[in-house]
């Protein structure tokens, strides 16, 4: 009588993750059940049909953005590693890491790093900047129809004017950072796991 | 051969006497035995014995996971509006009343739903606290101990070579007989003596189907019990909720009719007191099937009308959306809220894991069925109140009495995709809050230069 759920997942699966992505033995299999049900395919890979399945994500106005970063460019399939990598960056920030030297790769969860996921739900092409029509874009998906496309180019420029201080008109991965600099990152973009 | 036929003869002489005497006749009464409810007190001695030997175990082996029903992780439960003011509240003079944080908070939610959401968990079996010795309910527990497997080893012999060919006998014994009995029953003439005798051969044989799941029920607040002329709402678990409510009373169903074996169940039900089954085609059209319950419940000397509102089976953790058809019948509703007790055994149909033949040997073979059913007090539609409203009234009722969690969540999310409706509601939201009270200032300004132009 073994665990069920880990059965699939090897144990040397289980230590590469978790020095990957620092999450704990019990989270790893945890997260592994909730990989498996969400697979209905049970192909061990995940697609973008499988993720709009989670009605709460379905009504999300940014989920199709969120879902996203879960797929490499260009592909259609994520397997369990690369789910867990996406999730590692929301995995809290122990105190006793702050204190560490710091290691020889910035964790994934690293204040930048989180702020870097966040950056890259405006960031449509990925070319690192978020131009206005990528956040005219983004914008749209959250309101839907309920405010006019005058309201929204003025938002839009707005928010562009405020944060832009090189002048290009376009908002850089280092000027989104100081935008959200006050913002308790550490607390509001990670999830807690209760165990 | 001779000695085949004679020995084939005497067990079953045997068995019916069994039967007739230790179950059929105490059912008719309404008596029991108190079979079940020693071997319910054994097992839960058992039980309680191999959970302290688990946690001993869990002790040894820290890196076990510790299985949770309570959830996986934490979840902040402000509304839309006050989470994007915290995550703005470190620029209170934000000149635009969007700021770009306003994506982390779509962006959390969306991730927390991704490692757990409240739906799809519903639509399959909930996790036990602690191992009760089914290899099925085996999620996350390690081996521990010798003792433990032989314990083990025990009940899946006992469960699989005693318990289930007893089971599927009395089974098929009290869905036989529930077949002739009503079909005879079905030829007499109207009259209150037909009633009575109708109405006792369906407890009888229901009665009989229950101990053929070893199910035992615990009927709270009986004097709610739903009178003639009413309709009675329950949540779904599976489809022996009917056994279990039928036990105690006597319902008209409502359902589609069937071919097969079920079909003639069906059929002969109907003769004997009247049942509502509709066929497919007429099933779609909400008009038709209104009309005939509203017909059924005006006449105020027929059964009350069983159904459940929510459409499709759910896990029995939480009661989800009430279809409003079955509210706007009229009459008064009595509600009734049904819980499992899973530790001795999984109740719950996951139709697209199991299909029914499957579904039913997996009961029998599961320790016993115990579950608690209230009666709650009946409850009318009030002034100023649409069905849809009156719906989420008793849905709250019964989940709160039942201890289940209130959901607004349709059901049928089991099987279809959810409606746009309720992602442009988010939007709408959203775009309240930031249409607020600061953007006024800023538009006006914006829309009146343009204005001016």
């Amino acid at each position: 009588m073994g665990s069920r759920a880990s059965t699939l997942l090897r144990e040397e699966e289980i230590e590469e993750i978790k020095k990957e992505t620092g999450f704990s033995h019990s989270q790893i299999t945890r997260l592994y059940s909730r990989f498996t049900s969400l697979d209905k395919g049970e192909n061990g890979t995940l697609s973008r049909e499988d993720f709009q399945r989670i009605p709460e994500l379905a009504i999300n106005p940014l989920g199709d953005r969120i879902i996203n970063a879960f797929f490499p460019e260009g592909e259609d399939q994520v397997n369990f590693k690369g789910f867990m990598r996406t999730l590692a960056h929301f995995r809290p920030i122990e105190d006793n890491e702050k204190n560490k030297n710091p290691p020889a790769t910035e964790p994934l969860n690293s204040r930048t790093n989180k702020l870097l996921f966040a950056f890259r739900l405006y960031d449509l092409d990925r070319d690192d900047k978020i131009s206005r029509d990528e956040l005219l874009q983004v914008l749209r998906m959250m309101v839907g129809v309920n405010i006019s496309d005058d309201q929204l180019g003025s938002i839009a420029d707005r928010t562009i004017q405020e944060a832009d201080t090189n002048g290009d008109t376009c908002i850089s991965f280092q000027e989104f950072m100081k935008v959200l600099e006050k913002v308790d990152v550490e607390q509001k973009m990670s999830i807690r796991f209760l165990h | 051969m001779e000695n085949l036929w004679y020995v084939a003869g005497t067990i079953f002489q045997l068995w019916m006497s069994v039967v007739v005497f230790f179950i059929m006749l105490p059912a008719m009464f309404g008596l029991s035995l108190g079979v079940t409810e020693v071997y319910i007190q054994v097992l839960v001695k058992i039980l309680e014995w191999a959970t302290l030997r688990i946690q001993r175990g869990q002790q040894e082996q820290p890196s076990a996971p510790i299985p949770l029903h309570t959830g996986i992780i934490e979840r902040v439960g402000g509304s839309m509006e006050e989470e994007m003011w915290q995550l703005r509240c470190s620029r209170p003079e934000a000149a635009g009343a969007f700021c770009l944080s306003d994506g982390v908070y779509f962006c959390m939610k969306g991730l927390e739903s991704i490692v757990e959401d409240q739906v799809t968990q519903r639509f399959s079996s909930e996790e036990l606290a602690s191992w009760n010795l089914l290899t099925r309910t085996n999620q996350n527990f390690y081996y521990i101990s010798l003792r433990l497997t032989i314990i083990w080893g025990l009940g899946v012999f006992v469960r699989y070579c005693v318990l289930l060919p007893f089971r599927i006998a009395l089974a098929s014994t009290g869905i036989s007989w529930l077949v002739i009995g009503t079909c005879v029953v079905g030829f007499l003439p109207e009259s209150s003596a037909k009633n009575w005798l109708s109405e006792l051969v369906h407890l009888t044989c229901y009665r009989i189907c229950a101990r053929g799941l070893s199910a035992t029920i615990h009927y709270h607040n009986k004097e709610n019990r739903p009178q003639k002329g009413g309709i009675c709402v329950a949540n779904h678990t599976t489809p022996i909720d009917v056994v279990i409510l039928a036990n105690d009373g006597c319902y008209a169903m409502v359902g589609q009719t069937h071919g097969g074996l079920l079909g003639i169940l069906q059929k002969s039900m109907v003769r004997s007191c009247p049942h509502v089954w509709f066929e497919r085609s007429e099933m779609k059209d909400r008009n038709t099937v209104t009309r005939r319950l509203r017909h059924h419940v005006a006449a105020k000397t027929k059964l009350p009308i069983l159904i459940f509102p929510e459409g499709t089976c759910v896990n029995n953790t939480s009661v989800m959306m009430f279809k409003k058809g079955s509210f706007e019948i009229g009459g008064t509703i009595y509600p009734v809220a049904i819980k499992y007790d899973r530790r001795f055994g999984d109740a719950f149909w996951n139709s697209s894991k199991y299909n029914m033949v499957s579904y039913l040997l997996r009961t029998m073979t599961s320790w016993a069925i115990v579950v608690n059913v209230w009666y709650l007090p009946p409850m009318t539609i009030q002034d100023g109140e649409d069905a849809a409203q009156f719906a989420n009234r008793v849905k709250s009722v019964i989940a709160h009495q039942g201890g289940l969690l209130d959901l607004a969540w349709d059901g049928g999310l089991k099987r279809y995709k959810v409606k746009d409706s309720l992602k442009e509601e988010q939007q709408k939201m959203y775009s309240n809050i930031i249409v607020g009270q600061n953007h006024i200032r800023n538009t006006k300004t914006c829309s009146e230069t343009r204005e001016d132009q």
